[in-house]
């Protein structure tokens, strides 16, 4: 264990560009890695990434390990894996932290099985014990409790999730070294043949989520939602039923059997509040719920509860939040 | 002609589980177990192939004795063959122990097409099973699969990451990994959920895996993940006022409320 040091951070980037998560763990491992008076590290697989390369510095990174090759430029899971293997059977860092995105939480459990070391998955918090072991704090039981882990091997690696680690102010006078890697390109077996937007909305990185749940009384209703949206520039969600109901598509289901959300403001409108949907949007930073039924669950975790008729309460404060902005 | 290897996982019904905000523990006597939801797809996306193409589909769980039923859940949807992992030498495994073991028992089974997996479990939520599975039997995955597009001497599949949608082809043996999108699970007939009771679910020990695993890698012992504290959030960090009014004073005070507390500035 005393031959592994230092932080490192997978940097993923998707069409060239460096996806957000990544800045927010470089945020996060320089806090940890100046408690620890270490290094910390990013790893970049990509395509003619040099100058994001140096991005990583800016946010925080005193190294950074470059695999640039035309092969790496979209996602390849085995040769991904296969270089960050390597490097880190080289470096030794003691922490490794992944995103908690779809790429993340694919290639991550591979690398922990060849590296025979423990992952934790979707963490919300990190920080580091009296004797600089890392203790992972993740939700599970769909987010019904927090779990404390530690690992006892080394790396100690975690996938972290978006949107909940700070990234540092930007300093482009900050000093440190990009090392490029030669690339050992191995057999891919997998082939993208096709990629392709789905141009839905992405609702779990929206600032803004107006809800509307079974309150709502005909699919065009959506409407009032959406001028609430629009005006905050924020998107509509909706709970299970409405979809199941064929009124909106499924990108726009928030709850466990749809999308997990952190949005910074949450109105919930006609929404009661079920377990699953709960579980789905119990991290916004405010929720605001308006709901005819005073036992709805919502309302419990609710920041503002409003005992009212949607159709009546949100016109008005779509109208009061215009006529503030007017002013 | 396609063998199918699903691993299915019993978990409480989330629903109805109870959790304890003083101790911070999982009552699982609170709720029944049931097939963890997500599983249930991998199943329906595996039978789908086998009635297209015939074949196999096996369902292994690691779990306790009780988890038998989960299994002749899965054989009553559709399933031909159950195997239970059960030994008390399997107990307290993190996803690296419990990988290896499932991995260890489809090595143990040997032929093999693909393997299907839930995206995740609504106990654990991680998602990190099925990908490790792949990487202990040397195989490729494909994480997130919303849709099979092509099936035969290879596979073509959608893959969804996050607002991208790719195609992806491979050969077999695969991993994936699928997500709810791909299909609505049948409900089992009840003659076949009869015909499930009767059926034989085999149990395979930590020992019947001594051929094909390092026993010191099962459980708790294999698993450098450790559990140090648990905590049931409470929701006391939010504010729970009540407004009351009609409905243009509520509008009022929530705008007000919006203001005083900065979001409203922090969202424009």
């Amino acid at each position: 264990m005393k031959d592994y040091e230092g932080l490192m951070v997978f940097a993923e980037q998707r069409g060239g560009k460096i996806h957000p998560v990544s800045y927010e763990l470089l945020g996060k491992g320089r806090e940890i890695a100046d408690k620890l008076h270490v290094e910390l590290s990013s790893v970049l697989l990509g395509n003619q990434m040099e100058e994001e390369a140096k991005e990583l510095i800016y946010y925080g990174a005193d190294k950074v390990f470059l695999y640039d090759d035309p092969g790496l430029k979209e996602f390849d899971l085995l040769n991904y894996k296969h270089n960050i293997v390597k490097l880190i059977r080289e470096v030794k860092p003691e922490i490794l932290l992944f995103g908690a995105t779809h790429l993340g939480r694919s290639l991550g459990p591979r690398i922990a099985v060849a590296l025979n070391t423990g992952l934790t998955a979707d963490c919300i918090g990190l920080s580091v014990d009296e004797e600089d072991n890392l203790i992972q704090v993740r939700p599970a039981f769909s987010g019904n409790i927090l779990a404390y882990i530690k690992t006892s091997t080394r790396p100690q690696m975690s996938t972290i999730r978006y949107k909940v680690m700070q990234k540092r102010e930007r300093d482009t006078g900050r000093k440190g070294e990009t090392i490029k890697k030669d690339v050992e390109l191995v057999d891919s077996l997998l082939t993208i043949i096709n990629k392709e937007r789905s141009g839905e909305v992405n609702i779990a990185e929206a600032d803004v989520i107006v809800c509307g749940g079974k309150g709502l009384k005909s699919p065009e209703d959506f409407g009032i939602l959406q001028g609430l949206a629009d005006l905050l520039g924020g998107v509509v969600g909706c709970s299970r039923p409405l979809v199941d109901d064929g009124w909106i598509g499924k990108e726009h289901q928030v709850g466990f059997s749809g999308n997990t959300v952190k949005p910074k403001l949450y109105i919930a409108c006609g929404v009661s509040g079920s377990p699953q949907h709960l579980a789905g949007m119990r991290g916004a930073d405010t929720i605001v719920a308006i709901n005819n039924d005073p036992s709805a669950p919502i309302f419990r975790v609710a920041d503002y509860g409003i005992v009212g008729d949607l159709y009546e309460v949100v016109p008005k404060l779509t109208s009061e939040i215009e006529r503030r902005h007017s002013k | 002609m396609t063998d199918i290897i699903v691993p299915i996982k019993q978990v409480p019904d989330m629903e109805r589980v109870k959790f304890d905000t003083e101790t911070g523990t999982v009552n699982r006597s609170s709720a029944s177990g049931e097939i963890n939801p997500f599983d249930l797809n991998a199943l329906e996306a595996a039978v789908q192939i086998k009635e297209k193409l015939g074949g196999t589909v096996t369902t292994i769980s690691m779990g306790p004795p009780q988890a038998e039923s989960a299994l002749r859940d899965a054989l009553s949807r559709g399933a031909d063959r159950g195997i239970l992992l059960v030994d008390r030498a399997f107990a307290g495994a993190d996803t690296l122990a419990t990988s290896y073991t499932l991995a260890s028992a489809i090595r143990k089974l040997g032929r093999f097409d693909l393997i299907l997996c839930g995206e995740k479990t609504v106990d654990g939520d991680t998602g990190q099973v099925g990908p490790e599975i792949a990487e202990w039997l040397s195989i490729p995955h494909v994480a997130y699969v919303s849709e099979i597009k092509e099936i035969g001497e290879k596979l073509a599949v959608i893959c969804d990451m996050e607002g991208d949608r790719y195609l992806i082809e491979s050969g077999l043996p695969l991993l994936i990994t699928v997500t709810k999108d791909i299909n609505t699970p049948r409900l089992p007939a009840f003659a076949d959920k009869l015909k499930a009771r009767k059926a034989e679910i085999e149990k395979w020990t930590a020992e019947d895996l001594s051929s094909v695993a390092e026993l010191s890698k099962f459980g708790l012992k294999g698993s450098p993940t450790r559990l140090t504290k648990v905590i049931v959030p409470s929701e006391e960090g939010r504010k729970g006022e009540i407004v009351r009014g009609n409905p243009e004073e509520t509008a009022v005070r929530i705008v007000d409320a919006l203001k005083e507390d900065g979001i409203l500035e922090s969202v424009k």
